[in-house]
């Protein structure tokens, strides 16, 4: 009996384990997974102000309530959010956000002094938010000198997918999705980084911007 | 074990990097300049996990978007032709190769005068809410054909929403759990 259970616990286990595969960017590629530097998602869209733009980055995905609990920016990982506004996918400007100990300090929207996957700090601090701790009330806001708001914390992960029935359609042990999925998603947080920039501060003249998210460690 | 030998590795390359400032700085004492590189890379939701190999990916994510296609291309297209043979066009009116060619550059279009959305219908690409079905509408676009209603198994998750409601107001994303 009790060695029936176990099997069963290892074959669930197996289960689990070789389904958290895919998912939106939450541990997608060796190097990254179930570190810091991992990013699960980015979103990019207008919020209660129609003159900003709220840009998300989301890491560290699939944190339990416990692990949530526990769970920290780290001081050696960048989060860079890269801004292309003449269209040619190369970044214009950069809004970084780096981990104190206490408080995560933003940098831009600023022209880097170098393009690519090598950063540095650019220009003076343009907002600080203290890390809003698991099991606040309220999410602790700041906003910047330059009007961009900023918050830092964990979160809901606001994804949602049927991971573990895509994996097996994948592995072609199905042919479908199930009539009702299950969110593989549900009850877990990321560590999130949310800004909302005004428009004027992203450059554009096109009505448009190219957004994408870098995570990088200190040399 | 891997953890381990990257902790070793991270480490030497900070001796490194001291050692080489060091003797660089005897002369005169510049300001420590601190640098960041090598780490995790998303725009759109799913291309790395979906379109790049096992072996391709720490590659791709450490790759510029302006040089994506060049580089992987290929490999985007072929993965398309594999996961679903019967591609002809899909509800955008894409060819395979239009819409590999769309997706390999993995950055993500952000209208700054109008509405933000990944499809409503109506606006294609022009940013991503936090509610957006984003895997449906990707599966649509992979599987679903011209009309958008081929392989009907495979063209929803049925999972349509979060499990938390979103808040109206700054920071957007729920509590967590």
């Amino acid at each position: 009996m009790k060695k029936t259970k176990i099997i069963v616990v290892a074959a669930v286990a197996v289960v689990l384990g070789g389904s958290i595969l895919w998912a939106a960017d939450h541990i997608d590629a060796p190097a990254v997974t179930n570190q810091t530097t991992d990013i699960t998602d980015v979103y990019a869209f207008k919020g209660a102000d129609a003159n900003s733009r709220v840009f998300v980055a989301n890491t560290q995905g699939l944190l339990d309530p416990t692990k949530s609990a526990t769970a920290k920016f780290d001081a050696n990982t960048l989060v860079e959010f890269n801004i292309d506004n003449n269209n040619d996918n190369v970044e214009d400007l950069v809004i970084q956000a780096v981990y104190d100990g206490t408080n995560i300090k933003f940098y831009g929207p600023v022209k880097p002094s170098a393009t690519g996957t090598k950063s540095k700090l650019e220009g003076p601090v343009t907002a600080t938010v203290a890390v809003t701790p698991y099991g606040a009330a309220t999410p602790t806001v700041a906003t910047g000198t330059n009007g961009m708001k900023v918050f830092a914390g964990p979160r809901d992960d606001p994804f949602f997918f049927d991971l573990t029935q895509y994996k097996h359609v994948i592995a072609g042990d199905t042919t479908a999705f199930r009539a009702k999925g299950t969110d593989t998603f549900a009850g877990t947080n990321v560590m999130s980084i949310v800004v909302e920039v005004p428009v004027a501060l992203l450059g554009t003249s096109s009505g448009k911007v190219n957004l994408w998210v870098e995570t990088k460690k200190k040399l | 074990m891997k953890k381990t030998f990257i902790n070793i590795f991270l480490v030497s390359s900070v001796l490194l990097v001291t050692v080489a400032s060091c003797k660089k700085d005897t002369a005169t004492t510049p300001a420590t300049v601190v640098y960041y590189e090598g780490g995790d890379q998303m725009a759109r939701p799913a291309i790395n996990t979906v379109f790049v190999d096992a072996a391709a990916k720490d590659s791709f994510n450490n790759t510029i978007p302006t040089m994506m296609s060049g580089r992987f291309l290929n490999k985007f297209k072929a993965r398309l032709a594999a996961l679903n043979p019967g591609y002809t066009t899909n509800a955008l009116g894409q060819t395979a190769d239009v819409l590999s060619g769309l997706l390999v550059t993995d950055v993500l279009n952000v209208s700054t005068t109008g509405t933000t959305t990944f499809f409503d219908g109506t606006n294609v690409l022009t940013g991503r809410t936090l509610a957006d079905d984003v895997i449906d509408v990707e599966l649509i676009l992979l599987f679903g054909g011209p009309d958008g209603k081929g392989n009907p198994g495979l063209t929803s998750d049925h999972v349509n929403a979060n499990d938390k409601a979103f808040s109206a107001t700054f920071p957007y994303l729920a509590s967590p759990w």
